[in-house]
């Protein structure tokens, strides 16, 4: 699972008002290189949290990202492969997901979380 | 045995090891496959600058669909509730990010991140009530309501499925349009029995110039026109008014009216009974309960 996936996943329990950031637990993560296309990145900006963001890099050992970024800073490359690396290169193979308000854990195995419900939280 | 895989066991155990080896092997679903997802993205008419999206595969299985989607370079997030076809999807090392979910219980993202949404033969199974707490309707709804929520305003999601029957596709596409979706279902290929193909086409936002539905395709390779004679050789379904059309009041000239109420009550007064006070409902007319 990219860091990209992790941005966008929210917990649905029933009952949980806000279900963002999923708090990322990691045990093994790899690295895997993608092309980088800046069109992409600028395209998809406005969407990421950025401090979820942050804290997931954290998590995985990636301290490059700086705390707080704007639109304007997309202009320089440097910034771009970072925010590149961090968001599409950067993969968590074991490990899991908790919910933040009801601390929920959804396993990750291979890569793939499973956010599969019970039937009481549905 | 029933033909069809829905009558056959839930998802998550007929697509088993076994089931998910036979599917991903064979060239014949291969090409269906990849044919189906090219004609989704052609329907989701994303816009043509060669800027990568970000997109949902609903039903991704062991990946066919992804591999098309990353052919045209766009990020996809795959979700499934099979096991099995996710192992094989791993195994072929698919680019796309997958998520063991349920679509019946509702998609866990965020609102407003997604470009758009595909899915290949994958929601008709949200019809099957396969446990005693599944509800299809309550399923339907809580997918496609979590579906409206996730995309971008103005996205679109092309659901390609096989329904049962009429009603069943009927069942699907009112849940959707109830979810607030415009759109309505194209039918590729509608006088062929084997190759006819449902795409619900849908249209997140306010009803525009772009969600006007795409035309089907039909044998020739030529789109089917819309002005054919009956409405059975027209096989697009439209339905692009979400809203139901205000009730019109109806002018009932007979009745006295307020005017003549109002005078009746005054004269009342006049001769000492007690009569309730003149407020905006007196004289109103009543809705025609039973």
């Amino acid at each position: 699972m990219r860091l990209l996936t992790h941005n966008m996943l929210s917990s649905n329990i029933k009952g949980v008002t806000n279900g963002f950031p999923l708090r990322l637990q990691v045990e093994k993560s790899v690295e895997k290189e993608v092309d980088l296309n800046p069109d992409f990145l600028k395209n998809i900006f406005p969407k990421i949290e950025w401090k979820a963001l942050v804290d997931a890099s954290h998590a995985l050992g990636y301290p490059e990202l700086p705390d707080d970024a704007e639109p304007s800073m997309l202009d320089s490359h440097d910034f771009l492969k970072k925010f590149h690396h961090a968001l599409l290169e950067l993969h968590v193979e074991e490990g899991a997901l908790i919910c933040p308000e009801t601390g929920r854990n959804f396993p990750i195995n291979k890569g793939i979380p499973n956010m599969l419900l019970h039937e009481d939280e549905v | 045995m029933p033909s069809r895989p829905e009558l056959t066991a839930p998802p998550e155990f007929f697509y088993n090891e076994e089931e998910a080896r036979k599917y991903t092997t064979s060239s014949r679903i291969i090409e269906i496959q990849g044919k189906l997802t090219e004609r989704a993205l052609e329907l989701l008419a994303l816009p043509d600058d060669g800027v990568p999206r970000l997109l949902l595969d609903i039903g991704c299985g062991s990946g066919l669909s992804g591999e098309t989607l990353s052919e045209k370079e766009h990020h996809w997030i795959g979700l499934d509730i099979s096991k099995s076809m996710l192992d094989v999807a791993l195994e072929r090392e698919v680019d796309g990010d997958l998520l063991l979910a349920d679509m019946g219980q509702g998609l866990t993202l965020r609102p407003g991140v997604i470009d758009g949404a595909i899915s290949i033969s994958a929601v008709q199974w949200l019809c099957n009530a396969d446990k005693s707490s599944n509800e299809p309707r309550l399923r339907l709804k809580a997918f496609f309501g979590s579906l409206y929520r996730c995309l971008t305003r103005g996205a679109r999601a092309v659901l390609q499925l096989y329904p049962e029957n009429e009603a069943q596709l009927e069942m699907i596409t009112a849940s959707a349009m109830r979810s607030g979706f415009a759109g309505g279902v194209v039918v590729d290929f509608p006088h062929s029995t084997r190759a006819k193909k449902y795409f619900l086409v849908l249209t997140c936002g306010p009803p525009s110039l772009s969600s006007a539905l795409p035309k089907a395709k039909s044998e020739d390779g030529e789109s089917c026109s819309d002005d054919s004679d009956s409405d059975e050789e027209n096989k697009t379904v439209s339905i692009s008014d979400r809203r139901r059309p205000r009730k019109k009041q109806k002018v009932n000239k007979k009745g006295k009216g307020r005017e003549w109420v109002v005078k009746k009550k005054e004269q009342m007064r006049k001769k000492g009974h007690s009569v309730p006070p003149d407020t905006k409902y007196t004289a109103r007319k009543r809705k025609a309960h039973f």
